[in-house]
């Protein structure tokens, strides 16, 4: 079922299509951990994935640390007009 | 007296002069020549003092040829020949002169060795950037111009007195490396910093580089940080202070990049985040350390510059900033969303583009030096790039919803300078061996181990995991972040109105007292001396008369006696 009206990449279809390819893809980048000797600088960062966990937590960490400062921070963009 | 080359950045300077008397071609030849014309003239320069004339009691030396100063004397002339073109049809000539003009001083400062000249190139450089905004000719670019003025201009004084009190100690006015170990040197160190967009003198850059033209800002990214970079390599190289001053700027460029909804802010912000990381590989100071600010600093000016040619070239043709307001634009605009995405990749150091071999060292240089804190921070703050430049800005502006715009990609001048810096992104990163090359110290540094790529993909791509996972809470909101600036254009206003509005009312209460002692005494005043008082009345004759008697009988009195 094909709209002509949408561009494919809006498509569900396609979407679903790049979630599918783009897990895929970053479960093979985790499992390349298999194939590598780690090298580690300070001894967390020689565990499976490190890079991968890590840079997901840090991330996700990130946003919440600026969602939770948004609370106290966000203010309508006419704030400073007078 | 002694000059053996002609001054690169003056050269530039004095050119900014010709933009605005020329037109058509020759205006053209000037815009596109003059920085290839100063590029030859950076390498003429020979290694040491290269023009050197008396100042007062001290020998000046104008121009220094030297490693560090110019791989950044390079960049700046490639930013401003790619800037020069991306403006060449759109921008108002006082912006292209006033560009020049900046980016002049800018190398001049990169090739200045001693304070004076780099304190007057300095302030040259703030004069041109201000005139940039001017150039915007919005009410709001007049604003933002004049409090980002004042913050220059302070950060110049700052810097001045630490200049006076350095030449008074040390009887030298070289700039040569320091340590911040005195009330001069820390003053120098400030001066500097505030030009860096370091914490608490940050929020001038988010607040004044989005009010510039689509082209403005892309000059502005360029240079006053980057100079600021260098004359921090220069003379506070390995001050350990640094470390944390960087690293707290890379994560606050993410952090408020991720809650801003001005797409030109957003990237506005990740300046100070690119900065946070060179400032770090100063503050680290070995060899690694410097080659890798140094060289982030020369691949970041192009990705910089290309993110925000991108995001100007979407603001030229639909006249919108927001990220609420845009969306969807990959399908009318290809050219603007590839070149975007290139910069994107490039400032998330993915492999095959210019950040990959540059930010890397850096990294890499707190691992060999075991600083462990500082190593865990540099790769959250990777991954955080990719959060918050990589993927959220191409993400809201060129795809997320549909705005219904259909805007084409911009002019040919404006597309070209977009494919030359796309070009370099990954042009560097494919081929990093002569950037290397210029690198102040010899690299030994391979960037491309499979060990490498397969743990920065790892990093990147699960960050971009982390953002569709939280794209809920990315949600763009008609808001603003409150930054630093709150404190002198909310607070400082309330304050100076609160302190109109005590004066005048204790102005009032000692007018109306002084008002009620004068009407005290006027009443008196009229009691006496007033129509019917005492002293006005008309007296008779006769009344006359007696007194006249009265005062011959005391006469007589007196003189008898």
């Amino acid at each position: 079922m094909i709209n002509p009206g949408v561009h494919w990449l809006q498509r569900p279809e396609t979407i679903r299509k790049l979630w599918r390819w783009g897990i895929g893809v970053l479960a093979v980048t985790a499992m390349l951990d298999l194939f590598l000797t780690p090298h580690p600088y300070f001894m967390v960062d020689g565990t499976f994935g490190f890079y991968a966990w890590y840079g997901l937590l840090t991330c996700i960490a990130m946003i919440i640390v600026a969602k939770v400062l948004g609370i106290f921070l966000k203010q309508g963009d006419d704030y400073y007009d007078d | 007296m002694m000059i053996d080359v002609l001054p690169p950045g003056v050269v530039l300077i004095l050119g900014a002069l010709l933009v605005p008397i020329t037109s058509g071609v020759a205006r053209t030849i000037i815009i596109m020549g003059l920085p290839l014309f100063v590029l030859v003239l950076i390498w003429q320069v020979p290694d040491g003092a290269a023009i050197t004339a008396p100042f007062l009691d001290y020998q000046l030396t104008i121009v220094r040829g030297e490693a560090v100063g110019r791989v950044f004397a390079t960049v700046f002339a490639i930013m401003s020949l790619a800037g020069g073109i991306f403006a060449l049809r759109q921008a108002r000539v006082l912006e292209i002169a006033a560009a020049f003009l900046y980016a002049g001083s800018a190398i001049g400062v990169a090739m200045a060795g001693d304070l004076i000249t780099v304190f007057v190139f300095w302030e040259t450089m703030a004069i041109g950037s201000t005139l940039i905004i001017w150039a915007a000719g919005t009410e709001a670019a007049y604003k933002a111009s004049m409090r980002y003025a004042i913050m220059h201009l302070f950060g110049g004084v700052v810097l001045m007195i630490g200049v006076i009190g350095y030449v008074m100690t040390t009887g030298s006015v070289d700039f040569v490396h320091m340590a911040p170990n005195g009330f001069a040197t820390w003053m120098i160190l400030i001066g500097f910093l505030i030009n860096a967009g370091a914490p608490p003198f940050s929020a001038w850059l988010p607040d004044a580089y989005p009010e510039a033209s689509p082209s403005g800002a892309v000059f502005l990214s360029a240079f006053t940080t980057k100079t600021a970079v260098y004359v921090l390599i220069q003379g506070f190289a390995g001050t350990e202070f640094l470390i944390y001053v960087g690293l707290y700027m890379a994560c606050y460029g993410i952090i408020y990049a991720l809650l801003e909804n001005d797409m030109r802010r957003i990237l506005a912000y990740s300046i100070i985040n690119q900065v946070g990381f060179m400032v770090t590989g100063i503050g680290i100071g070995t060899e690694m350390a410097l080659n890798g600010a140094v060289a982030h600093a020369f691949t970041h000016i192009i990705y910089k510059a290309l993110l925000l040619m991108s995001a100007g070239s979407v603001l030229y043709m639909t006249g919108k900033r927001k990220c609420t307001d845009l969306g969807g634009l990959y399908q009318s605009m290809p050219l603007t969303c590839i070149t975007g995405i290139i910069g994107a990749l490039a400032i998330s150091s993915f492999p095959l583009t210019s950040g990959f071999i540059s930010k890397s060292m850096v990294s890499q240089a707190a691992a060999d030096e075991n600083l462990m804190f500082a190593w865990f921070m540099l790769m959250a703050a990777s991954a955080g790039v990719f959060l918050h430049a990589g993927i959220k800005f191409p993400w809201f502006v060129f795809f997320q919803k549909d705005s219904g715009l259909r805007p084409a990609d911009p002019p040919a001048n404006m597309r070209f300078s977009l494919i030359l810096f796309a070009f370099l992104c990954i042009a560097l990163g494919v081929y990093p061996a002569p950037l290397y090359a210029i690198l102040p110290f010899e690299v030994d540094y391979v960037p491309y181990t499979v060990e490498h790529v397969v743990k920065t993909l790892q990093l990147l791509l699960f960050s971009g995991l982390a953002f569709f996972v939280m794209l809920p809470a990315m949600k763009r909101t008609l808001t603003i972040t409150l930054d630093v600036d709150w404190f002198y254009r909310k607070l400082g206003t309330k304050l100076a109105i609160r302190l109109v509005n005590n004066c005048s009312q204790a102005r009032n209460v000692v007018e109306n007292i002084a008002r009620q002692r004068l009407d005290v005494l006027l009443m008196k005043v009229s009691r006496n001396y007033g129509p019917g008082g005492f002293m006005a009345r008309s007296p008779t004759a006769s009344g006359m008369m007696v007194w006249v008697l009265v005062l011959l009988a005391v006469y007589l009195v007196v003189y008898f006696l």
